[in-house]
């Protein structure tokens, strides 16, 4: 096992060939993931969060930089790698029981059975039933049993919980952070909603056209933000601004401190939401990585 | 076995809500010195926070020698903490008091408010516990 679950190096993908600039979906991504995180990959639609989970999971190669799983190439490791694509592809045809059977024979040697029926019964599933009677959440649980069955190293989930309702997605995530309790799996998951992922989660990657913009512990990143307020005509030099706002009298600004702050500024620390929406506002401001450096981070 | 209850949009950091709700059952007495907590496992499985939350919170608690890890078997209560447990003699007469404040036309905000005047008067105003969560705290600045 290595320290490093995935690692990116100016990583890129361009889908297409015809336009030149156009067609990149990721372009100069650069980030570490420690080993037994569990990770949000944060973006907007569009961002290129499933195109980074693809790669990662080995399912399409590179166009330039690198990708490593696991400490070998993406698609190396597939047999410690589960991922769970957004649209939760499954077999239609089959039950859930034939489904999780397959899962074992597939998985020769790491198949947990027992595990992969506890999520699937969680549900109430009818393991007679066949997936393409199934609703899309129960379609989900079914996808992550099989998932979780093979005892991954590194979980890939694209999306997982957006077709849940708040009590499956609750069960879910309890089930999630279990595995990685228990396991020490390392989890990769995307979403578009911050809130969701907030509290179980303890690394950030978020993205935003295409770029990597903050990259790190969740807590180092907040630590290393702030949130003031001060008076309008404030100078916030030599600190890095990531969003400012004037009204009328008062200065608000979401900034990365370069110095002790002066007493007379009110200050707070911003949450996680808050951090990343001044992030996406301000496509401009600085890339912040933390202890991974994006290329931005380096030059600065 | 302790449940916690994570709110989350109290503005405090889960792991200090964590470390809080275990300190409020050491006051009152529902954990006592030799009872074990619940694993990060059962933890998470129930909460759906991240397991190091949990384990920043249970080693807080052991830096401040209220419990002790035990490899291998679990997270253990060392100590009690605070002398007013539910059944003691100070609970009772806070709950007469407070009875008497309610009949004398006092509502929650007014009682809450006196209760915080005399604590104040009594203690230094900022205690550890308060100061972390403040740290921590999500809103405002102020």
């Amino acid at each position: 096992m290595t320290d490093t679950a995935l690692e990116a190096a100016a990583l890129g993908k361009r889908f297409g060939r015809l336009r030149r600039s156009a067609g990149w979906a990721l372009r100069d991504c650069s980030f570490a993931l420690p080993a037994g995180r569990v990770c949000a990959v944060v973006g907007p639609n569009g961002a290129g969060k499933s195109t980074l989970l693809a790669l990662a999971a080995g399912l399409t190669a590179p166009t330039e930089g690198s990708l490593t799983v696991l400490g070998g190439p993406a698609g190396q490791a597939r047999a410690r790698v589960g991922f769970v694509a957004q649209d939760k592809p499954l077999y239609p045809q089959l039950t859930v029981a034939e489904t999780l059977r397959m899962g074992g024979d597939l998985n020769p040697g790491r198949w947990d059975a027992r595990a992969a029926e506890r999520i699937a019964a969680g549900g109430d599933l009818d393991p007679k039933a066949r997936i393409r009677a199934l609703s899309g959440g129960q379609r989900t649980r079914v996808a992550l049993a099989l998932a979780l069955g093979k005892r991954p190293e590194l979980l890939l989930l694209d999306e997982p919980m957006a077709d849940l309702d708040p009590l499956a997605r609750h069960e879910l995530m309890g089930v999630l952070m279990s595995q990685a309790a228990q396991h020490g799996t390392t989890i990769v998951m995307s979403s578009h909603v911050v809130a969701e992922l907030e509290d179980s989660c303890d690394h950030l990657l978020l993205i935003g056209g295409g770029r990597v913009r903050l990259a790190g512990d969740i807590d180092a990143l907040l630590e290393t933000h702030a949130r003031v307020s001060a008076a309008a005509d404030t100078d916030l030099a030599p600190h890095t601004v990531v969003e400012s706002r004037t009204t009328g009298r008062q200065l608000s600004a979401l900034i990365r401190p370069a110095a002790p702050l002066p007493a007379d500024w009110r200050t707070g620390t911003p949450s996680l939401e808050e951090l990343v929406l001044s992030y996406l506002r301000n496509p401009e401001a600085k890339a912040a990585g933390a202890p991974a450096k994006s290329p931005e981070e380096s030059v600065a | 076995m302790l449940e916690y209850r994570i709110d989350r949009h109290s503005g405090v950091a889960t792991y200090v809500q964590i470390v809080q709700q275990t300190k409020q059952a050491l006051r009152l007495g529902h954990l006592e010195p030799g009872d074990k907590l619940p694993t990060a496992r059962e933890v998470v499985e129930a909460t759906a926070i991240n397991p190091n939350t949990v384990l920043k919170a249970y080693r807080e608690l052991e830096r401040e020698g209220l419990v002790e890890a035990r490899r291998g078997l679990g997270t253990f209560v060392r100590r009690g903490l605070g002398a007013a447990p539910a059944d003691s003699p100070l609970n009772a007469e806070l709950d007469g008091w407070t009875a008497k404040a309610r009949a004398a036309g006092l509502d929650r905000d007014d009682v809450a408010a006196l209760f915080t005047a005399v604590l104040d008067k009594h203690f230094a105003p900022q205690f550890p516990e308060r100061t972390a969560a403040t740290q921590h705290s999500q809103g405002e600045p102020s």
